[in-house]
């Protein structure tokens, strides 16, 4: 059996000693998980490690950790999964010359340590999912037998319920690390259950709830840590973008945080100028340049535009003019996609992936390595 | 090799240097660069959040174009594009009905994305298609003592799924591996994988900045001599705000960071002026000083 390091972050806060790590040395099988690796150090080495788990089959939520610096349930992740993880966000193979590969646990960041690899759910992720209201507000009046509801909005919403509140998204969310009162990807996500259910009377509001918040909707920076944290495949971060195209598209809620105007200011710039014209996006995401608050933020913007002009990254030609339009084929397709009644999307959760072969299958994802490229990728021409 | 090249457009923009200094760069590195010029902003995620059949339209428009051309695949210098891009494709590439949907609405200008399309950042093509060990032998002025933090930044290292990073292809090392390549030593530090805190700038411009600031930050402590980016986003919230950003996390900053073609430019033997450094807000002193003293000493 080959045999693993595990680094496990020690600290407890009551003791008023600083956190420290502990090594300790298995010999378990590759595909056994960590929380096994975990539990049997507790057995047979070091019984006062804190760990909270309990169904150790990916359905409690309760054994959220960083492993090798990645947010994710101990319990279904393998060993060597867990060791062939860098320090960065993908997939890297071990050092040369490791021995026994080193699997560094940790608590989940963005909560507070309670003691060891347990961390603080209460004061960060459960209040943040009871802010978004997570439970059904009935429209009124309630039928007398079930509520029947359209198959495509359950499955529509089936993505989002597949969270098991474990808060792996939380741990990673760098919006949160900055912003602690942002709500966050599962409260979040959590939202747009009810917001995609059409039994829900409260649909509008919790829109408008959730943009005019300062901490809402608005303040995820697309980092995709959630995504990629996530081990139900909830994205957390598509749930948001979808909140703010009802928010915004749907619902046109001109909200106090410049979300609505900046989406819409940045879209009628791409369908004039083709490309983005930065300046004018700026005024038009505070409402114009005659708008009081616009005034307020491009005067307060002023010293980086100055600074901006005399090292001639801007010029006064490139703030003021436009010197590159929107081709009349661009402008066509904004106004003929926008002009459809209905939007049309697709939503890879719900329809999977087709897995016909294709002649080119390899070089689809642009991930072939040099050696191997010899025929052109782009054969198939219009 | 010959490449259909998307600048994006902050590199024509906000950070003309970027574009300047892959121009500059392209024939050093025997890359012949077909631009797309009639093609359209990649939408950055805005877009598709406002509408996700116009996002994927302008985007198969994009990809169309490319594949009019006769490049070997298709080149950005853009995280963002990357990142947003490789979103709309993978809707595309996975869904017959769906493609045809969206080249309907470009047969009036007679284009059709045809499924496969080949879409890399600079970062991976130096890595996937150059190779580093072919561009360790273009390097005429190596970055010896010279301290290059990594800044990947969100779009070009998550999710790892869609971007195809694995074993095979660990895409969230190539920026380690091409400092290396050029001879520069690797300063590892808290903001590597971070995001830059750009996409909420008009939003929220506080929590934007102190993310900003909190890396340059974390960089000094760990005594990099400057960033680099494969990202002008990331550039304007870590160069052009970077005063803006000291402010908010209440330290002095002044780290220099440079785009990715400006770093391989400077290893190739061009110098900080003619890559367009002179148009940072943070004056790279300390790329200037290493380069002249690698002049004078290559002169004694």
């Amino acid at each position: 059996m080959p045999e693993y390091t595990l680094r496990i972050r020690r600290y407890d806060p009551q003791s008023g000693e600083a956190p420290h790590w502990d090594t300790h040395t298995i010999d378990l099988g590759e595909t056994q998980s960590v929380l096994d690796a975990i539990l049997k150090i507790k057995d047979d080495e070091d019984g006062s490690i804190g760990i909270r788990c309990s169904c150790q089959q990916a359905i409690c939520g309760s054994c959220g950790v960083r492993m090798n610096g990645k947010p994710g349930l101990a319990c279904n992740t393998h060993l060597e999964e867990a060791a062939r993880r860098g320090q960065g966000t993908g997939w890297n193979p071990p050092d040369e010359g490791q021995e026994s590969p080193v699997i560094t646990v940790e608590p989940m960041g963005n909560m507070p340590v309670i003691r060891d690899l347990i961390v603080d759910m209460d004061s960060v992720h459960w209040k943040k999912v009871r802010r978004v209201t997570p439970w059904l507000i009935n429209k009124e009046p309630i039928p007398e037998r079930e509520y029947i509801v359209p198959h495509d909005n359950m499955v529509d919403v089936t993505q989002p319920m597949a969270c098991i509140q474990c808060g792996a998204c939380v741990s990673d969310c760098l919006a949160m690390e900055v912003d602690p009162l942002f709500v966050g990807p599962a409260a979040l996500a959590k939202a747009y259950r009810f917001v995609g259910d059409p039994r829900d009377a409260q649909h509008a509001e919790r829109l408008r709830d959730l943009s005019e918040d300062s901490h809402g909707i608005y303040d995820c920076t697309h980092c995709f840590n959630c995504i990629d944290a996530c081990p139900k495949g909830v994205d957390p971060m598509n749930q948001i973008m979808r909140l703010r195209r009802m928010a915004g598209s749907d619902h046109e809620i001109k909200d106090r945080n410049n979300g609505y105007r900046h989406e819409h200011a940045f879209v009628k710039n791409i369908r004039r100028n083709g490309i983005l014209h930065e300046s004018d996006l700026l005024a038009d995401s505070y409402g114009g340049k005659f708008n009081p608050s616009a005034g307020r933020e491009l005067v307060s913007g002023l010293p980086t535009a100055i600074r901006g002009l005399t090292k001639g990254k801007m010029t006064p030609q490139k703030l003021l003019l436009h010197t590159h339009k929107a081709p009349a084929e661009v402008k066509r397709l904004f106004d003929q996609i926008d002009g459809k009644p209905e939007r049309n999307e697709l939503n890879l959760y719900v329809t999977g992936y087709e897995d016909e072969p294709e002649p080119h299958a390899e070089g689809a994802a642009g991930r072939e390595p040099a050696e191997e490229q010899s025929a052109p990728d782009m054969e198939r021409k219009a | 090799m010959k490449v259909a090249y998307w600048p994006g457009c902050v590199s024509r923009g906000f950070t003309p240097e970027l574009h300047g200094s892959m121009a500059k760069v392209a024939p050093l590195l025997d890359i012949e660069l077909i631009e797309l010029d009639r093609a359209s902003c990649c939408g950055a995620g805005v877009i598709a959040e406002h509408n996700q059949e116009l996002a994927d339209t302008l985007n198969a428009r994009t990809f169309a174009l490319a594949q009019r051309t006769d490049g070997e695949l298709m080149m950005n210098i853009c995280s963002t594009c990357q990142g947003a891009q490789s979103e709309c494709q993978e809707r595309l590439d996975a869904n017959t009905e769906y493609r045809g949907q969206v080249n309907a609405n470009l047969s009036d200008e007679g284009l059709r994305y045809e499924k496969g399309l080949t879409n890399k950042n600079l970062l991976w093509l130096l890595v996937e298609n150059i190779g580093l060990d072919a561009l360790k032998a273009k390097v005429s002025r190596p970055l010896s003592d010279l301290k290059v933090g990594p800044f990947y930044g969100c779009y070009i290292v998550r999710p790892v799924d869609r971007l195809a990073i694995d074993d095979e292809h660990p895409r969230d090392r190539y920026l380690h591996w091409v400092i290396e390549a050029l001879g520069g030593t690797v300063i590892d530090y808290a903001g590597v994988y971070k995001c830059c805190g750009f996409p909420i700038i008009t939003m929220n411009k506080e929590a934007s900045l102190k993310q900003a600031g909190r890396h340059l930050g974390d960089a000094l402590d760990a005594e990099a001599d400057c960033l680099v980016v494969p990202c002008p986003l990331c550039h304007l919230n870590l160069d052009l705000q970077q005063p803006v950003a000291a402010k908010v996390v209440g330290r002095d900053l002044g780290m220099p960071v440079l785009h990715l073609p400006q770093l391989v430019g400077l290893a190739l033997g061009l110098s900080p002026k003619e890559l367009g450094m002179n148009k940072h807000i943070v004056k790279p002193m300390s790329v200037i000083d290493w380069s002249t003293s690698v002049v004078a000493s290559a002169a004694a």
